[in-house]
Formats: C-alpha cells, sequence, structure tokens
C-alpha cells in the first residue's frame, strides 16, 4: 500500500478563520476542504481553468509589505499585519492560495457579485425546470435559490435558440438553458482528445454546437452530460426516464476492461436507470467510458440464463459429474476475486487444471484498456492461474481431443468463443454457472443461473493490482443465486473445506490464506480502493498500454 | 485664450502635398534613419530611453511602455513576439488608418526599432478586417522595407534578423483587447485570456512573451529615439508626455484630427478654436473624450481637482486640458483620442441606445455580467425608443452596469457599462422623461443596428 506524500501546506484566512491548506490549490478547493461553498458554474476540479462563469468572484487580500524594505505594514489598531484587500473583486478558480492570503467568502460585495451573475444567468434561461431533465441535480437551480434575488427585473423578450439539438448518438443539446460555461468543450479537447464543440455568434447569442460535419459520437461523450452544470446536455439514453430524486446510488466498478472505472449505480425498485463515473483521482478521475454505462442493460437482456430446477439438484447433478475425476475448471476474469478464489479452490479440490479466458481488444488510451477483462488479475492473486492467460484454450481442446477430460466446469464463459468447437464441447460433461445463456450452457448438463456484477457483491483487481469493491444495486434474478454463494456450495459438495459464503467469512479466508491480502477486510476496504504489492507478478507482460494514470510496467522500462 | 499650435510628429506627413506612402518618399524625408542608429546601439539603452521618454501607451489604456517592455520575460528561453495592434475598432477613433495609409514606412521603422529594442524575431501586425486597403499597403511597405534591408534577414548587414507579417482581423471589436487579439492571431476564436495567469509578457502569444503596443505608441518610440528621450520629455507635460492626436467627430463645425502636444490645450480650445465650435444656432450638450467607451462629460458639470500643493481648482469641461491625467481625475479617460461630440438636438437615450447596441454585438460573449448585461442594456434602450420607455429604466440599466464593470474577464466589461453609468448618472432627468419628451416633440429617428 503505497501512501502520497504529504503536501506542503500554507496558511491562509478564509472568512477570518486561519486555516492551512496544501500549498498551490486554488481558492475554491481551499474554501471546500475548510466546509465554505463558493459557488461555480465553470470550474471543474479536472479541466482547465476558463474564468467566464463570474459565478466564484470573492474579495482578496495580501499582507502589506513596505515595497523599499520588504518589512511588514502593521496595522496599529490590531496589532497585526496590515492587509491590502483588492478593490475589485477576483475568481476563486483562477487564484491559487499564497501565504497569508485572505480571502472572503460572504462579503456584501460578493453576495452582491453572485446575485448579479445570478440574474444575468437566468435572464435569458428559458425556466423550463418542469420538464427538464436536470431538475435535482441542476447547479442553476441550486445556486438560484442559495445565491439568487429571488425575483427578476427583466421584462424584455428572451433570446431563442435551438431547443434539440442531437449533438451525436448519446447526447442532446438545449442551447436556451446552456449557460455557456465551456466545460463540455474543454472536456472534448482536453480528455476525449476530440475536438468538436465550440460556440458560434457572439455576446449573448453565443450558441454551442459541433464543428460542420463533426459530432460528439467519441466513446467519452456522456461524460459532457456529468459536467454540463444545467440541462443543457442530456442523455438520449436518460432523458425523461426517472426524476433523479427518486433512484438510489450503489458504488460500482466498470467491468469493461481492467482499467476498473469506479461507478454509481442509479436504480430504482430493482431497476437501473443509468450508469455515471464515480471520482476516483487514482484511476479514473470523474469520467467514464459511454460503453460501461450500458452495461446495466444485461440485467434485464434477452440472452440471460434463466434458471432451472432448484440450486439444490443443480449442485448435486455437478457434484456427482465432478467428483467422477478427469475434470478440467475454466474459470473467468470476469468473476470477482471471491468467485475465483472458491473456483481456484475447486480446482485444487479436483486436482484439476485452471485456466480463465484472456479477452483482448485495441487499448483507447483513456479509460479502456486492452485487456477486456476486468478481473485479470484477481485470477492471479487467488491462484486460479499463474500466468498469463491465452484468449484460445487450446490446451483444454488438445486435453479433450486426447481423451484426458471427461467433465469441464465453466463459470461464465462461451468455450466456443475461446476455440473450442461444438464437437469438442459434445465430447465431455459440461457445467456451467453463469448469468448469460450461450452456446455452452446450451450445451451444458447442468446449467446454474448466477447474477450480473449490478446484482451481486464483490471485489475486482485492476491494472494497477488495486483492490476495488463492488455493491449489489438491484436485487437478483427471481430464482438466481449469487455465483459466489453457489461456488461455495460447490465447493463443500466436491469435499472442500467448508467456508462461510457471506463476504465476510470469504475475506477471513482470503486473507488469511493470500498474502497480499494479509490483514484485509471487506467492510474496511475503501471505496476509492486499495493499492496491493504486485512484485510477484511484475514479471509478466501484461497487455494494456498507458491509460489515464496507469503506466505500463514494460513501458516505463523501456522508456 | 487661442488654442496653441498644432504639433505635427506622428501626423507631420498626413495629407502632405506629395507626400506618398511608398519607400522612395519615406527614405527623401530621411527614413530609417533612426532604425540605422538604432541597430548600433545596446537595445538596453532603447529600452531605458523609451522608458525615461514616459510615453504611454495610445491604444487606450494610456499604459506606460517602458513599465509594459521591462515586464517582458527574457529569461525564458521563448522567443519574444511583437504584435502591432491596428484594430482600431473603438467608435470615434480613426488616427491608426491614416498611419498606416499614408506613412505605413514610419510605423515600420518604429516597429522594426521596439523589436531590436525587446530582442524581438518575429512581430506581427494584426489589422482589423474592414481595413483591407490598409492591409494591401502595409503588406506592400514592408515588402519595400525587406527588399531594402529594414526587415527580414540581417537587417541593414547586422547579424540581427526579424521579420513581419500581416494578419487581418475578419471584423470583430474584441480583436482590439490584447488577449483577444493573440487569441484571433493564433487562429482562434478572440475570446481574452484571464490574467493572471496570461499576462502577454510572459504567456503571450503561442505562450510566449508577447508586447503588444498599438500602431501609434510604436510610432512615437521612432521620435523619442530621434530627438532623444530628454528633448520628447519636453513636450507635453510631466507624466503626460508627447503629442496626442485628437479624432474630433460629431456636432462640431469641423470635424477632423489634430495633433497637440499633450495637455497643452483645453477640451475648450480643441471644440471652439480648433473645431470651429458648435453648429450654428446649437450648444453643445456632451462630449465622450476617448472613444465610445469613455465616460461622457456634461457641459455645464464641475470638476473639483487637487492640485500638488493640497489646494484644489474648479474645472469645467471647457477647461479640461487633454492629458490622461486629468481626464482621469474628471472621472473619464483620454482613451483612444476619439472625441465625440454631441449637441443639444441629441437625444441622450438614443444616442446611449446606439452605444449599447455596439456593445451588445461586439461582446464575445465569454464571461456572463459583460455577454448578458451588454445585451440587456441594449434591450431597454432599444425598447425605450421604439415607445415603452418606463420611468424607472435609466436606473434599471445602470444598476445593470453595476453588476457588470470590474468582474469580467477582459475591459470590455468597463467599456460597456461606463457608457450607461455615466449616461445615466448625467442626464439621468432625460431618461426619466424620455416617453413624454418624445410624445411632445417627435425626436429624430434613429436607425437600431
Ligand atoms: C475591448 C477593447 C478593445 C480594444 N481595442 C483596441 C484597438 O482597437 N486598438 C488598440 O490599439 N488597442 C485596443 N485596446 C487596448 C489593447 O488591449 C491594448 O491595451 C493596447 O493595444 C496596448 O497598446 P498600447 O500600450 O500601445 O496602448 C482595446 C482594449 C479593449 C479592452
Ligand atoms: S452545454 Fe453545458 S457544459 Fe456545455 S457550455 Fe453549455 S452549460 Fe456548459
Ligand atoms: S468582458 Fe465581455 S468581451 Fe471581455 S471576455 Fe468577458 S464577455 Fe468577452
Ligand atoms: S468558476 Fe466560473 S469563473 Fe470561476
Amino acid at each position: 500500500m503505497i501512501q502520497p506524500a504529504k503536501p506542503e501546506l500554507v496558511t491562509v484566512n478564509i472568512d477570518g478563520q486561519e486555516v492551512e491548506v496544501p500549498k498551490g490549490i486554488n481558492v475554491i478547493e481551499a474554501a471546500r476542504m475548510v466546509g465554505v461553498d463558493v459557488p461555480h458554474y465553470c470550474y471543474h476540479p479536472k479541466l482547465t481553468i476558463a474564468g467566464n462563469c463570474r459565478m466564484c468572484l470573492i474579495e482578496l487580500g495580501m499582507p502589506a509589505v513596505d515595497r523599499a524594505t520588504r518589512e511588514p505594514i502593521m496595522d496599529e489598531a490590531t496589532g497585526k499585519q496590515k492587509i491590502n484587500w483588492i478593490p475589485r473583486p477576483q475568481i476563486g478558480c483562477g487564484t491559487n492560495v499564497s501565504p497569508g492570503m485572505h480571502i472572503k467568502t460572504q462579503s456584501d460585495m460578493v453576495k452582491e457579485c453572485r446575485e448579479g451573475v445570478m440574474e444575468f444567468l437566468l435572464i435569458n434561461h428559458p425556466l423550463d425546470c418542469p420538464i427538464c431533465d436536470q431538475a435535482g441535480e441542476c447547479k442553476l437551480q441550486e445556486q438560484a435559490t442559495g445565491y439568487g434575488r429571488g425575483y427578476s427585473r427583466f421584462i424584455e423578450q428572451k433570446n431563442v435558440k435551438p431547443k434539440r439539438t442531437q449533438l451525436g448518438p448519446r447526447v442532446v443539446l438545449d442551447d436556451e438553458r446552456c449557460v455557456l460555461c465551456s466545460r463540455c468543450i474543454r472536456f472534448s479537447q482536453e480528455v476525449a482528445k476530440d475536438d468538436v464543440l465550440g460556440f458560434v455568434d457572439r455576446g449573448s447569442y453565443s450558441t454551442l454546437t459541433c464543428y460542420p460535419g463533426k459530432e460528439l459520437a467519441n466513446n467519452y461523450s456522456l461524460n459532457t452530460v456529468d459536467i454540463c452544470p444545467v440541462g443543457a446536455l442530456t442523455s438520449t439514453d436518460f432523458r425523461f426516464k426517472m426524476r433523479v430524486w427518486f433512484l438510489k446510488q450503489t458504488n460500482s466498478i466498470d467491468t469493461e476492461s481492467s482499467v476498473g472505472a469506479n461507478t454509481v449505480v442509479w436504480s430504482r425498485e430493482g431497476v437501473i436507470y443509468r450508469i455515471t463515473p464515480r471520482q476516483n483521482d487514482e484511476v479514473n478521475d470523474t469520467w467514464m467510458a459511454d460503453s460501461g454505462r450500458i452495461l446495466y442493460k444485461q440485467v434485464q437482456s434477452d440472452d440471460r440464463l434463466l434458471p432451472a430446477g432448484s440450486l439444490a439438484d443443480n449442485l448435486a447433478a455437478a457434484s456427482a459429474l465432478l467428483k467422477d475425476g478427469g475434470v478440467a475448471v475454466v474459470g473467468s476474469g470476469r468473476s470477482s476475486v471471491e468467485e475465483q478464489f472458491f473456483t481456484a479452490r475447486i480446482a485444487k479440490q479436483l486436482e484439476a487444471k485452471s485456466c480463465i479466458v484472456a479477452r483482448h481488444g485495441e487499448g483507447d488510451g483513456i479509460l479502456v484498456s486492452a485487456d477486456r477483462n476486468p478481473n485479470t488479475r484477481g485470477a492471479l492473486v487467488t491462484g486460479l492461474i499463474t500466468g498469463l492467460p491465452a484468449t484460445e484454450l487450446t490446451e483444454l481442446a488438445a486435453d479433450i481431443d486426447a481423451g484426458a477430460v471427461k467433465t469441464v466446469l465453466v463459470v461464465g464463459e462461451d468455450l466456443t468463443a475461446a476455440g473450442l468447437s461444438a464437437d469438442q464441447l459434445a465430447k465431455v460433461n459440461i457445467v456451467y454457472l453463469g448469468f448469460h445463456a450461450n452456446a455452452t450452457s446450451a450445451a451444458a448438463k447442468v446449467s446454474i443461473a448466477g447474477l450480473t456484477v449490478f446484482e451481486k457483491s464483490g471485489t475486482y483487481i485492476n491494472q494497477q493490482f488495486r483492490l476495488q469493491k463492488f455493491a449489489s444495486a438491484v436485487p437478483g434474478l427471481a430464482g438466481a443465486t449469487d455465483d459466489r454463494v453457489v461456488l461455495a456450495q460447490l465447493l463443500a459438495a466436491v469435499g472442500g473445506e467448508t467456508t462461510g459464503s457471506d463476504l465476510a467469512s470469504v475475506w477471513s479466508a482470503l486473507s488469511r490464506e493470500i498474502s497480499v491480502l494479509d490483514g484485509l477486510a471487506y467492510a474496511q476496504l475503501p471505496d476509492t480502493g486499495l493499492l496491493l504489492d504486485s512484485t510477484a507478478w511484475s514479471g509478466l507482460a501484461f497487455p494494456e498500454g498507458e491509460t489515464l494514470h496507469y503506466q505500463p510496467a514494460t513501458a516505463e522500462a523501456t522508456a | 485664450m487661442s488654442a496653441p499650435a498644432e504639433r505635427r510628429m506622428i501626423f507631420k506627413h498626413i495629407d502632405e502635398e506629395g507626400y506618398s506612402n511608398d519607400i522612395d518618399c519615406y527614405l527623401k524625408n530621411g527614413g530609417y534613419e533612426i532604425l540605422k542608429k538604432a541597430v548600433t546601439q545596446k537595445p538596453e539603452d532603447i529600452r531605458d530611453e523609451v522608458k525615461k521618454s514616459g510615453l504611454r501607451g495610445r491604444g487606450g489604456a494610456g499604459f506606460s511602455c517602458g513599465l509594459k517592455w521591462s515586464f517582458v520575460d527574457r529569461k525564458s528561453g521563448k522567443p519574444i513576439y511583437l504584435v502591432v495592434n491596428a484594430d482600431e475598432s473603438e467608435p470615434g477613433t480613426f488616427k491608426d488608418r491614416y498611419i498606416i495609409h499614408q506613412d505605413p514606412h514610419q510605423l515600420i521603422e518604429g516597429t522594426m526599432i521596439s523589436c531590436f529594442a525587446n530582442d524581438v524575431k518575429q512581430a506581427y501586425i494584426y489589422i482589423r478586417g474592414e481595413f483591407p486597403e490598409g492591409a494591401r499597403i502595409l503588406e506592400q511597405a514592408i515588402q519595400e522595407a525587406r527588399d531594402k534591408g529594414f526587415v527580414g534577414k540581417n537587417i541593414l548587414g547586422t547579424d540581427y534578423s526579424c521579420d513581419m507579417f500581416i494578419h487581418r482581423g475578419a471584423g470583430a471589436y474584441i480583436c482590439g483587447e490584447e488577449t483577444g487579439l493573440i487569441e484571433s492571431l493564433e487562429g482562434k476564436r478572440a475570446n481574452p485570456r484571464i490574467k493572471p495567469p496570461y499576462f502577454p509578457a510572459v504567456l503571450g502569444l503561442y505562450q510566449c512573451p508577447t508586447i503588444v503596443n498599438n500602431v501609434e505608441t510604436l510610432c512615437h518610440v521612432k521620435h523619442i529615439l530621434e530627438m532623444g528621450a530628454d528633448e520628447y520629455l519636453k513636450i507635453g507635460t510631466p507624466n503626460n508626455t508627447g503629442t496626442r492626436i485628437f479624432c474630433v467627430s460629431g456636432h462640431v463645425k469641423k470635424p477632423g484630427y489634430y495633433e497637440y502636444a499633450c495637455g497643452e490645450i483645453t477640451m475648450g480650445q480643441l471644440l471652439y478654436d480648433v473645431c470651429g465650435g458648435p453648429l450654428d444656432g446649437r450648444e453643445f450638450k456632451a462630449v465622450i473624450p476617448g472613444g465610445s467607451s469613455a465616460k461622457v462629460l456634461r457641459f455645464g458639470e464641475k470638476f473639483t481637482l487637487k492640485n500638488k500643493d493640497g489646494s484644489t481648482r474648479e474645472l469645467g469641461v471647457e477647461d479640461i486640458p487633454l492629458d490622461f491625467d486629468t481626464l482621469a481625475a474628471c472621472g473619464t479617460m483620454g482613451g483612444s483620442g476619439g472625441v465625440i461630440v454631441m449637441d443639444d438636438s441629441v437625444n441622450m437615450v438614443e444616442a446611449l441606445a446606439n452605444i449599447n447596441a455596439f456593445y451588445a454585438h461586439e461582446s464575445c460573449g465569454q464571461c456572463t455580467p459583460c455577454r448578458e448585461g451588454s445585451l440587456w442594456m441594449k434591450k431597454i434602450t432599444s425598447r425605450m425608443v421604439h415607445g415603452e420607455a418606463r420611468e424607472e429604466d435609466g436606473e434599471l440599466m445602470k444598476s445593470v452596469a453595476d453588476q457588470i464593470a470590474g468582474r469580467t474577464i477582459c475591459a470590455f466589461g468597463e467599456a460597456c457599462s461606463w457608457p450607461t453609468q455615466s449616461f445615466v448618472l448625467k442626464f439621468g432627468d432625460e431618461f426619466k422623461s424620455y416617453q413624454d419628451d418624445k410624445q411632445k416633440a417627435s425626436a429624430g429617428k434613429l436607425e437600431l443596428v
């Protein structure tokens, strides 16, 4: 576990309180650290400073020093160093703290500035909140209530702008609601590296648009919806489906690659409505790929494996086949650490070879890596595999052809996608556990319906060897059983040591048996994960290239 | 007291019979001699001379040129750029265009001297889109100067090289604001930059140290070197040195451009003696002394100013010496030298409607107060002149302006709010009674943009 270096601190005075804050951060962040809210629109901690909304104006003063001698000038009345207040308000977002800086966030001037900006932002705003999807998470609504005057002095005609522009396949723009903060533009340029958005026209007629012939179609386009402070950018998938205040938020992990972007799953009454990124400055900042946001659709997808028979019968049938010998185990890089742990134990109990199926794609250099399994590292840590997995199970195929395998336990994977032929499948008994139906489940002697990541809890280990937890957002499919529980019971059924299948019990076994997990407990894992000691696997040539906050070890070595 | 004699320095050859804008004519009149002298001097000596001269920028803010040059980051290892601001767009201003059209080599010489003094290897002239002829003339003049070795590689046989290019704007006032100009020069939308951190002297064009100076300012540099800072200092008044060009427009008998030693002529002398006074049967009502964004002065108002010895003196508008400091002390500014005169035929609501329309159209739209406030003020004055004026509109508009000034990214915030603030403050009654007045006399129609 690597501890970040302690930042250098400076003392500043915020609204009369002397506080210590890290050097170099801006006034908004400094104030935030001591619980003071400096309202803002255009500032976003992960984007460059634009300074255009002017909502964050504050009063700023510096300790007075004599120009010639550099001696402090004292205030006779207070006995303290005199403060030179700048007569004009300054932007908090663009002002970095320095020693002795004095900041007023509550003065009359600051209040007046905020009232002014709020009034200006609302005069041409359509005020269509009742039909706006942003209601409930709209900064304009919140700050109008908190910092506005509460009435309007505007009697002129409002500007008219385009109301429904499809910027790309997933994002819709309402220009009348846009406060021209340029967050979406900066995101496209700086993070997505796809410079397609800009303003046309000028003054109050400025209008956000895509460059001619371009569209906002990159795999990060929905982040613009997340960071748009108002209802100007909305998601085609989510808009008009549900008011956000009805939704329950559950922390989860994006399973589309080994990056493991941290996410929030938004659900109501067992139905998921959207997935958004959750801030983790070591992994994904505040971003995630669009492709990871639609994964919730697998919960209600047509190809889900539906439960058949009772779990007890299925387990009995499965264990009978497995105990008969000649077993091979195909685990999964999509399974949780806990599931992989049980899978590995079953393999060990049965003295079976175990493997997982590698899944490779092109890394995008941002938040989708080349390793499309979320938990390859977990398979290594739990001992399910000892080297890097392959995309094709050639060894298993050869063993089947040689008649060395009678039964294959398959967790979640489709063997035909991993290079096995229908003939080879037909030669063996298959015990399948997973949430979707495929050629392998169809060929299985015993198939047990499992759950999606959204219906269960556990941990993954990402490309950085960061152990990250996810929690179940919605109840599992009726009749299906948590994969972890199924595997624990299967282990017991084939004669293995019985461990409780609840997370606390599994983790006491994990921390006892796996040295890099020593001393850890599920309940104590921080929301942003924990970096594990990965030296044991440093020799492996992992397929990932560079992504946000991740430099592959091999690249470092060759650089 | 009649006006002092005009002192033409920058405009010496403007409208001169037989003077043309080609290099032969310029050379015949002693052109490029100062550049020849300059390249034999030490750059820092030239910078010291300019600092000593007290030269203040002629683009609007009147900032010390020597001080500006001293801010340039010379240790960054990055190239230093110099940009000539030829965007001349402030309503009421028409001086740089004459230099460009009739005496372009004066600008080129002044610029090359300034480049040499600041170790600049690349200069740009940013010229407003509406000056196509000016751009063509400058293009030709630069080529002539290049051919003669005044611009380009190994200037005058020395190992100093500096090239110069023209960049044409596309017709937006905000491109005159120096950081907006730099963005535009980089090929982007002219959104002014936030300062800090983007002070041109440190992080200007292409994030390199950059000097932006007005056309006229750079011409002065040539004359400072020609006569020496000590002589130059004698022109004008302390802290307000050199000459100023006044572009007088509006209701005077002889509008036009006049060059005087700074502070040696009063507003009254300029308007009555030089410009022939008001039109027959009319009276002066108001004057904007430094381009449309300067605060208006009302004839009849009095200013009480402090003297050095602590005593005070009272000035009327006519008594104000036209320099930087006194105009500032009177609550307005010398700005760009555009003197806009209005007589008693002008309705101030309608005049402001015109100004507001300009600023609402020219705001870049980046920052909230200016973007929304400028159009709101325009909508109010438009509504007023189109028949639905309310008594409270003036005050409302002033409070809108108060919510803009001092709170924006660039000085356009002030440029667009100062007219409203000063018009309403000084002619408030006219705003209150506009509806009635208009009904009484169907005042002159005003075409709005
Ligand atoms: C809105 C706005 C418009 C401006 N337009 C011009 C202009 O057209 N020409 C100009 O020389 N300066 C203009 N300026 C001033 C420039 O920003 C800059 O101060 C000037 O070019 C510096 O040159 P100087 O120091 O030689 O005066 C403008 C400033 C603002 C805020
Ligand atoms: S669409 Fe949203 S994020 Fe983009 S500029 Fe407008 S308000 Fe800002
Ligand atoms: S003050 Fe006006 S012109 Fe200047 S940056 Fe802001 S919106 Fe643009
Ligand atoms: S947050 Fe918008 S100006 Fe600071």
